[in-house]
Parts: structure tokens; C-alpha cells; sequence
């Protein structure tokens, strides 16, 4: 088969389109978290993300998240199929603005904290985690 | 109501006013995500707890919203002040309508 300079540009242009395709994955993450920022611009002083580096089972990977001051901490894994994780308000009896909890991974992705701090703006700050095994079932 | 809910949770029994201490929380639930498939390829439907808070007193310490990401056994760590002695009050509410509830008291000492 010989290749014409047409069929060239559209083989270029398909994997062009290929490699761009994960980015759109994060879309949804990208949704949750401007609902939640209101589209503000976050900093990434003032918020600690604790993630294992490599997590072996995706069921329950242990995630701790700490920001001193913050009224709410919105955790997000961007590559799962709902990339909402949860998200912590923290009342006015709150010994310090931290928690740890366990949460699914469906594979290794980022996984990103972001608070609203005391002032009002925003903080973010993120991790990957490798995953062996995927947590999603199915 | 899902089958064989059950709350547990780790709370000193006493403590100084003014204290910060740690609260453990974990209850049983399946924590289905909505993504698995059954035998024969249907979706088995989501079932999870979708919003666990804890008050002291009748205060806010902690309200949590929960999405499936959230693993089986949902497992929640954090810290609380205690400025008088009373109770915590820990509350998870299931996707069903159902509402757990325990309640642990601190005195102070």
C-alpha cells in the first residue's frame, strides 16, 4: 500500500487525536472541582495531601488529607468513572482541619485534595498513586 | 435498609477541657459503587452511605459528604475539641433513606 501525502496527514492527525484522548478522562474531575472552587484560582501552600506512592489493592487506598484552617476539604481522584471522592465541612468544634479516610482508586491516577481556606481562596494539592489492582469492579 | 449496618466507634472516655482528641469511626456497609456487574452482566445498583456528621452538644465537629469512591467499611479518622464534658453524636445516612446512629460520651477529668 503506498501512502499519499492525504492518507499521511490523516494517519498524523488520528494519532494526534489518540494521544490527546486521556486528557479528556480528567473533564469530569475538572467539573467537580470548578463546582466546587467556583472557577476561583487555587494556591498550593497551606494544604498537605498523605497518598501512598504505590498502592497495591485499589479497594482501599489510604488517603489523608490536612489543611489548618480550612473550612472544607474537596477530594477528587480524576481517574475514576465518578472522580467525586468526598468532601469534608468542618464545624466549629473541629480539633484541627484534618481527617484520613479509605477510598477507591480504579488505577494509577492523581488524586487531589483542594481546600477552601479561612480567607476565602483556595488551595490544591495532589499525588499519584500507582495502583496494582484496580478498585472498581466489574 | 441494608443488611448487617453496624457503627463502631472509638471515642476517650475522658478527657481535659479543652482538649483536642482523635475520634475513630468505622461502620459496615457494602458500599455498593454502582459500577459492578452481577453474574449475568447487570449492574448491580449503587448503594452507599452518602453523608456521615458528627456534633458534640448539638455543634458541628465534622460533615462529610461520601461519593462511591469511599471504600466498603467506610473508615473515617479525625480531630474533635472538647470543651465541656457531653455527648458526640456520629450519624450516617444511607443512600436508602436509612439512618444510622450511635452516640459516645467524654467526661471531663
Amino acid at each position: 500500500m503506498e501512502f499519499s501525502r492525504r492518507d499521511t496527514l490523516a494517519l498524523g492527525l488520528g494519532a494526534a487525536v489518540v494521544t490527546v484522548l486521556p486528557f479528556s478522562v480528567n473533564a469530569a474531575a475538572d467539573d467537580v472541582i470548578a463546582t466546587f472552587t467556583g472557577g476561583a484560582d487555587m494556591g498550593d501552600a497551606g494544604i498537605d495531601l498523605t497518598a501512598p506512592e504505590i498502592a497495591e489493592n485499589g479497594n482501599t487506598v489510604p488517603v489523608e488529607v490536612s489543611a489548618p484552617g480550612a473550612s472544607a476539604i474537596l477530594l477528587v481522584a480524576t481517574g475514576n468513572p465518578t472522580p467525586g471522592v468526598a468532601q469534608f465541612n468542618f464545624g466549629p468544634l473541629a480539633g484541627s482541619q484534618s481527617a484520613s479516610t479509605r477510598i477507591r482508586l480504579a488505577g494509577t491516577q492523581d488524586v487531589v485534595a483542594i481546600a477552601k481556606l479561612a480567607d476565602g481562596s483556595f488551595a490544591k494539592a495532589s499525588s499519584t498513586v500507582k495502583v496494582t489492582i484496580g478498585g472498581c469492579g466489574g | 435498609m441494608a443488611s448487617g449496618v453496624k457503627p463502631r466507634v472509638k471515642v476517650p472516655k475522658k478527657a481535659a477541657a479543652g482538649d483536642v482528641i482523635t475520634i475513630k469511626s468505622l461502620i459496615s456497609h457494602k458500599m455498593e459503587s454502582g459500577q459492578r456487574k452481577d453474574k449475568e452482566g447487570n449492574l448491580i445498583p449503587r448503594s452507599i452511605i452518602n453523608r456521615f456528621t458528627v456534633e458534640f452538644n448539638g455543634q458541628s465537629v465534622l460533615d462529610m459528604t461520601m461519593e462511591p469512591a469511599i471504600s466498603t467499611n467506610p473508615y473515617v479518622q479525625f480531630e474533635a475539641t472538647v470543651p465541656e464534658a457531653g455527648d458526640f453524636v456520629f450519624t450516617w445516612y444511607d443512600d436508602d433513606g436509612s439512618v444510622y446512629d450511635t452516640t459516645k460520651s467524654v467526661a471531663i477529668g
